[in-house]
């Protein structure tokens, strides 16, 4: 691959629930994608699904109708990210391997180019300690499946530059999302008020008070959340929501914060949500 | 319609109704709007659209996976039973 300066390629780290469905928001969106990831059977796995989710977002009309596909490339080698104009970080929600990760993917890009981090709630600031320059990497939160949500979360750390925030809210635009800028602080503003919540109503699901459907319609039919918190839960992955829950236990110092015993339950049984099939729900081995 | 294949169009339409109605956990008419009523999230309008390719081995391809062909019992119905009689499948 010859560098192009016109590239219109984004690099994705880690395939998983996220990685899969940014790449699909962005192939929808006609821009082009290296996919990187640690297993070559999760690349697999990713590809199949992506193939899936770009149907869904069709049917569901999130993409332009006229809009060609952009091209997937998966791949084992973080190297295959030098040409990307951006990058999207979206592996396990862990500090030590995201600083790793942050820390190889800088030396590798050319400066200029936009880091982004799809972490659930560590502070960008804590990130940007392991990258080369600070100022080009951003915080941006997409939510699952990230190509129907239209809002994203864009957090702003005390180092990002005011460039870096241009070119995230011009790919952004590309991508056909609408923003709300953020400062930084453990969990941001929707894993600050989300995770919690969750939390909370496998705690009450746990003592009794209600069932996981009760839980959820009453969160729907009475304060208008659309799919309630469980079901929520379920499709972010539990492995997910304990270890964001974990994190923010530790950076706020609320041990309440800490993931409760149902839901440390539920991933060591490899109940995960929809991405195992079961979860606070079960989904039939229906995949999606 | 010949006697077998209404047969076939009501055992289509029960495997679908039996689907639809064990997830959204309530009796789902054949003819009830599943998206109007909000019975149908976008997640599991993808799930209908896996499940019909599965459990009836069709394709659901270009303009058939639009919304309309999804919105009822009925409707999922018809399209299954026109993508059968088009592919006819080597053992129908
Ligand atoms: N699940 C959600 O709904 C959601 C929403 C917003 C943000 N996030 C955040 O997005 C990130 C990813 O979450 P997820 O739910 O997709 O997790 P996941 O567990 O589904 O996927 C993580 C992937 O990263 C891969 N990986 C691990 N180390 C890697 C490395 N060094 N290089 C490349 N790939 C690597 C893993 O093999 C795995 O495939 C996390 O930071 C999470 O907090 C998740």
């Amino acid at each position: 691959m010859t560098a192009n300066p016109r590239s219109d390629t984004i690099a994705v780290f880690g395939a998983g629930v996220m990685g899969r469905s940014i790449t699909a928001l962005a192939l929808g969106r006609g821009v082009d994608v290296v996919l990187v990831d640690v297993s070559d059977d999760v690349l697999r796995a990713a590809e199949a699904d992506i193939a899936q989710q770009l149907r869904h977002g069709r049917f569901m009309g999130a993409f332009p109708d006229s809009q060609a596909t952009g091209t997937l490339t998966t791949t084992l080698s973080g190297e295959a990210a030098a040409d990307a104009t951006a990058v999207v970080e979206a592996i396990t929600e862990d500090s030590s391997l995201k600083a790793r990760t942050l820390a190889e993917v800088s030396g590798v890009v050319a400066p200029g180019t936009t880091l982004i981090t799809n972490t659930s709630g560590i502070p960008i600031d804590e990130l940007a300690k392991s990258v080369r320059r600070p100022a080009e990497l951003a915080g941006v939160h997409f939510m699952n499946p990230a190509y129907l949500i239209e809002m994203v979360e864009v957090i702003r750390g005390p180092q990002t530059a005011e460039d870096t925030v241009a070119a995230v809210f011009s790919l952004l635009g590309r991508l056909g999302k609408k923003a709300v800028v953020v400062h930084d602080a453990p969990g941001f503003v929707t894993s600050r008020l989300l995770h919690p919540m969750i939390n909370e109503a496998a705690r009450i699901v746990a003592e009794g008070t209600a069932s996981v459907e009760s839980v959820d319609r009453l969160m729907q039919g009475c304060l208008g959340h659309p799919t309630g918190p469980l079901r929520t839960a379920d499709l972010i992955g539990l492995d997910n929501l304990a270890d964001a829950l974990r994190l923010l236990a530790e950076r706020t110092g609320n041990t309440a914060f800490a993931p409760c015993d149902l839901l440390r339950e539920k991933v060591r049984r490899g109940d995960l949500g929809r991405k195992t099939g079961r979860g606070f729900y079960d989904y039939e081995g229906v995949l999606s | 319609m010949s006697a077998e294949q209404a047969i076939t169009a009501e055992r289509i339409e029960q495997g679908i109704a039996g689907f639809v109605s064990g997830r959204v956990n309530a009796e789902v008419p054949a003819d009830q709007d599943l998206f109007a009523s909000g019975l149908v999230s976008s997640m599991f309008a993808m799930e209908l659209v896996v499940h019909l390719e599965q459990a009836f081995s069709v394709q659901i391809l270009g303009d058939d996976l639009k919304r309309d062909n999804f919105r009822t019992v009925a409707a999922m119905t018809a399209l299954v039973l026109r993508l059968r009689d088009a592919g006819q499948p080597a053992d129908a």
